[in-house]
């Protein structure tokens, strides 16, 4: 009998309501800990898609993820706290519009649900976003690593000074980022994420990090700081409204990718130490743009199975 | 008198009394655990024949174990602009969120469509009430949809040899349940079938659920959802925390 077999390696999820093999879980946790810790992103991009690839239903996944990041960012975010690299004000701002974001994304969540285009819709949200942040990292990376064989000198980039946010009323000052603006800026940005993190259950570092630089131009010390500051906060705050809405938050699935991920990110910080950082964003964008044609296939290809089921 | 004349009535036309069924099985209950990863039922029983004579004809037997029964959505998907997408619907009131029949010999020799369609015996005879009033074309080609769908995901079965008979008295059948086994309280129907007819059935329950730990669980995040998902929360920030403390030595 199999089941007699597998016994030692399955573990049952009590909220996926299946049993797992929990030496693939907890490796996959490992994996997206390696990820995170070389290249010093959450990693959320993938344990999303991967957990959906292994069967666990999108909303689990999506939920179960969510509360993982909020595992693997607070050591993160409390280093960056105690020195000094967080800007308390700028956080509040973007923590306020990551609730408001979550909040919308699971309206849209659970109408998408009822209508049955959930899963297309993470679907689709992660080949969009995926495709775009990888092309655009390869290309930077490419361009520098051009650079660096041609012996030029890196420019330094300039401060973008951004006319929309320019306009926007009760500009207020951000002493730790350096900026003058209005709090309208980052709480936008902070919505836009917090809706991302609620639907694709990931931080949105990899989108966050980015506005930071290019749309609001903070200065550079309090960046990974306040990122992951907001996501610490946005993803406590997702875990808890998809524990309340549709109670697909599984304890036990997120246990095992964070006991997996801890291990992974001591090992990929090791190993990025020993690698120059233009070839491991390279390698990065190779991964991120991997993951999303994995799932523009699924998403085009035709599928073994064209039927599904929905209870109620 | 009136009795009389009904005791040769029944003498006249069955011959004797109808047969009566003992079933049990090896679960009264199914306790999923951490390690849950299906399980197999047991059914096995006796057939007690009036006067003891037991006939040399084989007795024919149906087992079926079925699970609550829920209202399901079930969608298809199409490809629009290159991309699958669910595009049709079709709701079903009653499907049996599990659904497993085994007998001694294909369903179809041993009873009518009738028959069949009446005990719901085998997986084409269920019956799934539609809800929507759309064409009866669609509606059965979604209800061949699902009805596959839950064969692959080994909710739904049928096997044909699947009860083993002793001397014609004893029978037994093993029903395999999967991991992925909604939770609830699960039937187990025995029938004795004679010329195409039902002619004794005995009916015994199992409850599946979850159990310890994992029952803790599945109840807290159903029932204080908040205080679960506050828990999850402080469990995540807790082993971020020490896992940094830990990674920084």
């Amino acid at each position: 009998m199999s089941f007699v077999n597998h016994a030692a390696m399955d573990i049952y999820l009590p909220i996926a309501e299946l049993s797992v093999n929990w030496l693939v879980i907890v490796g996959l946790g490992v994996v997206v800990g390696f990820v995170s810790g070389m290249f010093g992103v959450g990693g959320g991009f993938l344990t999303t898609p991967l957990l959906i690839f292994y069967g666990i239903p999108p909303a689990i996944a999506v939920a179960s993820s969510a509360t993982q990041i909020t595992g693997s960012s607070v050591s993160g975010a409390l280093a960056h706290w105690k020195r000094g690299g967080v800007d308390p004000k700028m956080g509040a701002v973007l923590v306020a519009g990551g609730i408001v974001g979550a909040a919308i994304g699971s309206v849209l969540f659970r109408l998408l649900q009822k209508i049955g285009q959930i899963d297309i819709t993470i679907s689709l949200i992660y080949v969009v976003f995926l495709s775009t942040v990888g092309g655009l990292m390869l290309v930077e990376s490419w361009r520098t690593l051009q650079r660096a064989r041609a012996g030029e000198v890196r420019r330094a980039k300039l401060h973008n000074h951004i006319p929309f946010f320019a306009a926007l009323p009760w500009k207020t000052r951000f002493y730790k980022s350096g900026l003058y603006i209005s709090p309208l800026a980052p709480f936008g940005i902070g919505v836009a994420v917090g809706i991302l993190t609620f639907i694709m259950g990931i931080g949105g570092g990899f989108i966050m990090v980015p506005a930071m630089i290019y749309l609001l131009g903070m200065s550079v010390s309090v960046i990974v700081g306040t990122s992951l500051f907001q996501i610490v906060f946005t993803t406590s705050v997702t875990t808890l409204l998809y524990a309340v809405q549709s109670k697909t938050v599984d304890i036990v699935l997120a246990v095992m990718l964070l006991v997996g991920g801890v291990v992974g990110a001591q090992i990929g910080v090791r190993m990025a130490q020993k690698l120059p950082p233009e070839k491991l964003r390279l390698g990065l964008a190779l991964l991120v743009i991997a993951v999303a044609i994995r799932l523009l296939v699924g998403l085009t290809w035709t599928p073994s199975e064209l039927y599904s089921v929905q209870a109620g | 008198m009136r009795r009389l004349a009904a005791l040769l009535c029944l003498v006249l036309l069955g011959g004797a009394a109808p047969p009566r069924l003992i079933s049990d099985i090896s679960h009264s209950k199914i306790d999923i655990v951490y390690s849950f990863a299906g399980a197999e039922l047991l059914i096995f029983g006796a057939i007690q024949y009036p006067g003891g004579v037991t006939p040399d004809k084989r007795p024919e037997i149906a087992v079926v174990v079925r699970g609550p029964p829920e209202a399901i959505t079930v969608r298809r998907k199409a490809r629009i602009a290159g991309i699958w997408l669910n595009t049709s619907a079709v709701r079903f009131e009653t499907a049996p969120s599990f659904y497993s029949v085994a007998t001694t010999a294909p369903i179809e020799k041993l009873v009518d469509e009738q028959t069949a369609a009446i005990h719901e015996l085998g997986v084409g005879h269920l019956q799934l009430s539609p809800a929507s009033s759309g064409d009866a074309e669609e509606i059965r080609t979604f209800e061949a949809g699902f009805l596959n769908l839950r064969r692959k995901q080994g909710l739904y079965s049928d096997a044909a040899d699947g009860v083993e008979l002793t001397e014609n008295v004893l029978y037994r059948a093993r029903i395999e349940i999967p991991s992925e086994v909604p939770v609830g309280n699960y039937t187990v129907e025995t029938h004795l079938i004679d010329d195409g007819k039902v002619v004794a059935s005995a009916t015994r329950d199992i409850s599946i659920d979850k159990s310890g730990f994992e029952r803790d669980v599945y109840v807290a995040a159903q029932e204080h959802s908040f205080s679960y998902g506050v828990l999850a929360v402080t469990l995540a920030l807790l082993l971020g925390w020490f896992a940094g403390l830990f990674a920084r030595r």
